[in-house]
């Protein structure tokens, strides 16, 4: 649609993300002229105050960088410190924290699906009002939902900030009858969560293919959660401990998060659509059943599909879950404890929406003297953008409204955490108009 | 909007700089989310909405601290919208860890995380919300415990006083029947100068209170301080004790005030 003047497409704030930002983006005619994500959540320099801290306190304030995801925080800390410490874990405890993760995936990717989500493919603002139509859907989502944080309360203490993660194991272990009345409990969402892929599979996906590069952490016998080589369809093949040689970190003027790039290539993708097409042949057969009935191979390169992949993840959390219940054994002790000593750990945990990098320097009393932290949001920033460069394009015909939801609807594909990127998402289309 | 009439009470959750982690807690209240949905209206709450209704607000929720001077300005708005405002978590009531910026140098810490510093505008401190308004009622916890929320909502709504005990996390662990960690096992324990409201968790997990809640109604700082001493606590440990996600709550900065001059 080409015509005479300048029109503006303007949505302060996007909704229905985690934290605060603004989505920018001027057309100039058919040409998308300038896209920007803006993330204006003010910085909260978690890296610098968590210098003079001491190691046992990292998981505990990390967390509080994201309350939707803490324990990818707890996680990618204690294994960080693990590894400057030199610990090894009781096998006990690496199937506990399997486990504790699938608690927030199930928590996260069910607020995810239904609630922030799926409002845009059934034309609602939000779930409340979804509610009003699809109310057992919405009923069968809370249910879910619930179930997530009852895991991470059993292990964590509480949903949010769990108090019992620790370096070297957990503070304190579950029993394993307290495991054992999770059952119930998982294998109804195990069969809610196969639901959940029929029925996000019934949704209209816009058609939008973007050659990316995907990045996941893939292990030799497991679908991802917090060890295994950070890969890519591109070739990449490293250890946590590489990964600052491989990515660096980009600030850009517009935003309060640092974008992250590949180096020598640009954007990369990471979270379930990564996740997913590098670790197919590791999801369970449940799962990976669901995926193809669903119409799911990889790679699946449309970025609005994630809410599919998300709830095939909800099905191989649920499935793992319950593994994990039935092979808990209590480990000996809850936690190794490691003596005060110099030393630089990284790790790599899946959060629920991508990888989790932290590294830390200590010195010889166990005081962290450098933190770095880089969260899925900032790693798929520049992604998100280049995604709107080419969609945003697809639609400049559109009336801006629809245009709008649309754009709106593929960011939140990406499921993005502002929180954690510096930490509300306000979309801001500007379209100005050629001559003919 | 008509005062005579009978309409749903409006309310508007907004955010400052924070984790988000407390207005989840409303999401994550999965048993009573959709009742409390239709019990009012929620005109302003971007995390879970896209439809945002101006102002006024019968009640303002207002998640984290105030960092920046463009939130500076904005909270005044926010105040001017609503009716009642309540602060909620330990961001918004005591400025949050980031506060521990408080006591540094934040252009240093500017420097740490970006390498532009020029972009990034931020303010020396940050500040709970009853620094810059007044503030009706305030919800402590890091985070907020959802049972406590709900009450207050439904307080709030009925006009009547919340129940929420400003005593301290012993209680909680008399009431749970817990051994004392800091008095049997020599674990550093701040919960007998901590607000209760988590349930006593930590003790519960065998780890000693770290102050989620911030200080209770009448902490003696003091001889917590010289009971840590006792179990062998050095200044700079207790003094990071108290210097965590409540650590600008006046009586716990001068409890880590007072371990550093020493």
């Amino acid at each position: 649609m080409t015509g005479r003047g300048a029109r503006t497409i303007r949505v302060d704030t996007l909704a229905r993300v985690e934290g605060e930002g603004a989505l920018y983006i001027k057309l100039v005619g058919e040409r998308v002229a300038d896209v920007k994500l803006k993330i204006y959540e003010p910085p909260r320099f978690f890296e610098a105050f968590l210098r003079g801290r001491h190691f046992s306190e990292a998981p505990d304030i990390t967390a509080r960088i994201c309350g939707i995801c803490p324990i990818a925080y707890q996680m990618s800390a204690a294994h960080a410190m693990e590894r400057a410490l030199g610990l090894k874990i009781d096998p006990a405890v690496r199937l506990l924290r399997r486990l504790f993760y699938c608690g927030e995936w199930i928590e996260s990717h069910t607020l995810h699906v239904y609630m922030l989500h799926a409002p845009d493919f059934l034309g609602y603002q939000d779930a409340i009002a979804m509610a009003r139509d699809h109310r057992a859907v919405v009923e069968k989502a809370l249910r879910l939902k619930k179930i997530g944080n009852r895991i991470v309360q059993l292990l964590g203490g509480r949903e949010i900030h769990p108090i019992s993660a620790a370096v070297g194991g957990f503070y304190k272990t579950p029993t394993k009858q307290q495991l054992r009345d999770l059952v119930n409990d998982l294998e109804w969402a195990l069969e809610a969560s196969l639901e959940t892929v029929r029925w996000t599979a019934g949704l209209q996906f816009p058609n939008f293919e973007q050659d990316y590069e995907f990045v996941a952490l893939r292990h030799a016998d497991e679908y991802p959660f917090n060890e295994g080589r950070l890969v890519s369809n591109r070739g990449l093949d490293i250890d946590a401990a590489e990964y600052e040689d491989h990515f660096v970190e980009l600030q850009v003027k517009h935003s309060n998060a640092l974008h992250s790039v590949v180096r020598g290539r640009g954007s990369y993708l990471v979270g379930p659509l990564a996740r997913f097409n590098l670790n197919f042949d590791k999801l369970p057969e449940v799962a990976r059943k669901a995926a193809l009935e669903a119409g799911l191979r990889p790679p699946v390169k449309n970025i609005f599909r994630s809410i599919v992949v998300r709830a095939v993840e909800l099905v191989f959390a649920c499935a793992e879950g319950l593994r994990a219940v039935h092979d808990y054994e209590p480990p000996a002790a809850p936690r190794v404890e490691a003596p005060n000593q110099i030393g630089v750990g990284q790790a790599i945990t899946e959060a629920p929406r991508g990888i989790l990098y932290h590294r830390y320097a200590l010195d010889e009393n166990g005081l962290i003297v450098a933190a770095k932290i880089v969260p899925p949001t900032s790693q798929n920033q520049k992604r998100i953008e280049d995604d709107l460069r080419e969609y945003a394009a697809q639609l400049a015909a559109w009336p801006i409204e629809e245009a709008t939801l649309k754009c709106e609807q593929a960011v939140r594909s990406y499921d993005p955490c502002i929180s954690c990127a510096t930490h509300f998402l306000k979309v801001e289309v500007e379209r100005v108009k050629t001559k003919d | 909007m008509s005062s005579k009439s009978k309409h749903k009470p409006r309310i508007g959750v907004f955010k400052f700089a924070s984790c988000d982690g407390c207005q989840l807690s409303l999401l994550d209240a999965e048993d009573e989310l959709l009742g409390i949905a239709g019990a009012v209206e929620i005109a302003y709450f971007p995390e879970a909405t896209r439809a945002m209704s101006k102002g006024p607000y019968d009640i303002g929720l207002v998640e984290g601290s105030i960092t920046s001077y463009q939130d500076a300005q904005r909270i005044q708005e926010v105040r001017r919208q609503c009716r009642t405002l309540i602060t909620i978590g330990a961001c918004a009531t005591a400025g949050g860890i980031q506060a521990l910026r408080n006591w540094k140098d934040v252009d240093e810490f500017i420097r740490v995380v970006y390498a532009s510093p020029q972009f990034i505008s931020t303010l020396k401190l940050s500040t709970p919300i009853a620094e810059h308004v007044p503030v009706d009622f305030e919800l402590r916890g890091c985070p907020i415990n959802k049972y406590q929320f709900i009450e207050l909502i439904t307080a709030t709504l009925a006009g009547r006083k919340p129940n929420v005990p400003s005593y301290s996390v012993c209680i909680e662990c008399k009431r749970k029947a817990n051994v004392c960690i800091a008095v049997v096992r020599g674990v550093p324990c701040l919960g007998p100068v901590t607000q209760a409201g988590c349930g006593a968790l930590c003790p519960s997990y065998d780890r000693g209170c770290y102050g989620c809640y911030g200080p209770m109604e009448t902490p003696n700082t003091a001889a917590l301080t010289s009971q840590f001493r006792i179990l062998g606590q050095a200044d700079s440990q207790v003094a990071r004790a108290f210097r965590g996600f409540n650590a600008w709550a006046w009586q716990f900065r001068k409890a880590s005030e007072e371990c550093e001059r020493t």
